[in-house]
C-alpha cells in the first residue's frame, strides 16, 4: 500500500519536473545583457577585488553574509552533537578490546599525516588564485585527523586546543567583518588594498578570511569525528 | 564528430551513477549500501569537472566520498549492521 | 538534443531514487542514505542550470580569455555552501540515530513509532 502510493506520487513528480525542465535553456548564453548578476560578477570581479578565482570573490565578498550563516550552521551542528551525547549518569570506560592496527598502517600514517596537513594548508592559502578555498582545505585537514584516529592510537588528540582554535577562528571572522564596518562603509567590506594581480598577498581581506575559515572547518570536523568515535556504546 | 568521445563518456558516467544509486537502495547489508553511496558521490564529482566547476568538484569529492562515508561507518559500527525484515 | 537530456535525466533520476528510499524503507540509516542521494541530485541540477556550452571555468589567469566566455559563477557558490550544510545535517542526524538505538534497542521505524510513552 505504502509502496503503491509512493510510486504514483513519484511518477507524477517526475513528469512535472521533466516538463518544467524541458523549457529551461541549457547550454545557451542567456545572460548576455550586463544587468544579470552572473555577468556583473564576471566583468567586475577581477578589477574590484583582485582575486583571480571569481567563485572565491563571490563566496567571500559579494555573498559574504551567506558564508557567515553557513559557518554558524556548522557551529550549531557541533554544539548539537555535544548536547545529544552528554549524559548525566556515569558511563563506564570503554575497555580497549579492539585489535591495534597493522604495522604497515602504523608506519604509513605516521609518515602521511604531516603531508596531508601540508596539502590542506596549501589548498586554503591559495584559495583566491586556483580552485580550492577554505572549505576544501579544512575538510582535507579533518581527513588527516581521521587517519590519525584509525592508524596510531597512542597519540592523543588534544581536544581542548582544537576547541580553542575553532572559537578563535570564528571570532577572527566576525572581527574582520566589524573592522570593515569601522573602517569602511558596511559589514564584511573589503577595506585592505587590492594589491597586484596573481600574487599571494592580493585581494584585500579575502585570504585572511579564507585562512580563518580553513582553520575553523578543519578543527570543527575533526572534533565531530572525535566525538562520534569516543562515544561509549 | 570530434566531440562524440566526450558525449559517450558523459552518458556512461551518468548511467553508472544511476546504477550505483539503485544499488544503494536495494542492498540489505548496510556497509555495502554506504559504499554504493560513496561511488555515486565520486561519479558526481567527475561530472562536476565536466561541467566546468572545479571548486565544486573538489568539495564534493572530499566531503561526499571521504567524510560522509567515514561518519556512516562509525554510526553503523555502533548500531546494527544488517537491515532487518 | 542528446547532450541536453543526458544531464537532466541523471539529475531527475537521482532525485527520484533518493525520494523513493526515503519514503519506503524501514531502517533509519537507509532513510539517511536516501537523504544524501537526494541532496546530490539537487547539487547536480543547480550546477547544470548555470552551464554554457563551449565556455570555460570562471578562473582568471595569464592565459585565459575574456570574461565573455566563462560559465556563470553564482550557482557554483550556492552549491559550495549547500554541500557543507549537507554534511553538518548528516552528522547531527547520525548522532541522533546512535542515541535512538541506545534508548529503544532497535532501528525499525515501525516499532519506534509504535512505542507509547
Amino acid at each position: 500500500m505504502r509502496i503503491l502510493i509512493s510510486c504514483v506520487l513519484l511518477v507524477i513528480l517526475s513528469l512535472g519536473l521533466v516538463f518544467a525542465l524541458e523549457q529551461a535553456p541549457f547550454g545557451s548564453n542567456q545572460i548576455d545583457n550586463a544587468d544579470k548578476p552572473g555577468r556583473f560578477y564576471l566583468n567586475q570581479g577581477m578589477e574590484k577585488t583582485g582575486a583571480a578565482n571569481v567563485v572565491t570573490s563571490v563566496v567571500v565578498t559579494y555573498r559574504g553574509f551567506d558564508t557567515l550563516g553557513e559557518v554558524t550552521i556548522l557551529f550549531i551542528a557541533a554544539i548539537g552533537l555535544g548536547a545529544v551525547f552528554h549524559s548525566r549518569k556515569k558511563v563506564k570506560r570503554y575497555e580497549k578490546e579492539k585489535q591495534s592496527a597493522s604495522l604497515i598502517l602504523q608506519t604509513g600514517c605516521r609518515f602521511l599525516f604531516p603531508l596531508i596537513v601540508l596539502f590542506g594548508t596549501y589548498v586554503f592559502i591559495h584559495g583566491h588564485l586556483s580552485p580550492g578555498g577554505g572549505f576544501q582545505g579544512g575538510v582535507i585537514i579533518a581527513s588527516a585527523f581521521l587517519l590519525l584516529f584509525l592508524g596510531c592510537e597512542e597519540k592523543k588528540i588534544p581536544m581542548k586546543s582544537m576547541n580553542t582554535v575553532e572559537s578563535l577562528a570564528g571570532i577572527i571572522f566576525v572581527g574582520i567583518g566589524l573592522a570593515g564596518l569601522y573602517w569602511g562603509e558596511s559589514f564584511l567590506e573589503n577595506f585592505l588594498p587590492r594589491g597586484m594581480d596573481y600574487m599571494l598577498l592580493s585581494g584585500g581581506v579575502i585570504p585572511i578570511i579564507y585562512i580563518a575559515i580553513g582553520f575553523k572547518v578543519g578543527a570543527e570536523l575533526a572534533g565531530i569525528v572525535a566525538g562520534l568515535i569516543e562515544r561509549n556504546p | 564528430m570530434e566531440e562524440s568521445l566526450e558525449q559517450i563518456l558523459e552518458l556512461s558516467l551518468t548511467l553508472l551513477m544511476l546504477g550505483g544509486a539503485v544499488c544503494a537502495c536495494v542492498f540489505k547489508d548496510l556497509l555495502n549500501a554506504v559504499i554504493a553511496a560513496a561511488f555515486v558521490s565520486l561519479m558526481a564529482a567527475i561530472l562536476f569537472y565536466f561541467l566546468q566547476a572545479p571548486d565544486v568538484a573538489m568539495a564534493e569529492a572530499s566531503i561526499g566520498a571521504a567524510l560522509t562515508t567515514a561518519i556512516f561507518v562509525i554510526a553503523i559500527k555502533k548500531t546494527k549492521r544488517v537491515e532487518e525484515e | 538534443m542528446f547532450h541536453q537530456s543526458t544531464y537532466f535525466v541523471g539529475c531527475v533520476g537521482l532525485m527520484i531514487v533518493g525520494l523513493y528510499t526515503m519514503l519506503t524503507k524501514k531502517n533509519l540509516i537507509k532513510v539517511i542514505i536516501g537523504l544524501s542521494l537526494f541532496e546530490t541530485g539537487i547539487y547536480l541540477l543547480l550546477v547544470v542550470v548555470g552551464y554554457i556550452q563551449g565556455a570555460t571555468a570562471p578562473i582568471f589567469s595569464r592565459t585565459t580569455g575574456s570574461p565573455a566566455e566563462m560559465v556563470d559563477p553564482t550557482p557554483q557558490a550556492l552549491v559550495l555552501t549547500a554541500i557543507v550544510i549537507g554534511v553538518a545535517v548528516l552528522a547531527l542526524a547520525l548522532s541522533l540515530t546512535i542515541r535512538l538505538h541506545e534508548h529503544y534497542g532497535t532501528l525499525n521505524l515501525r516499532k519506534i513509532r509504535g512505542l507509547k510513552w
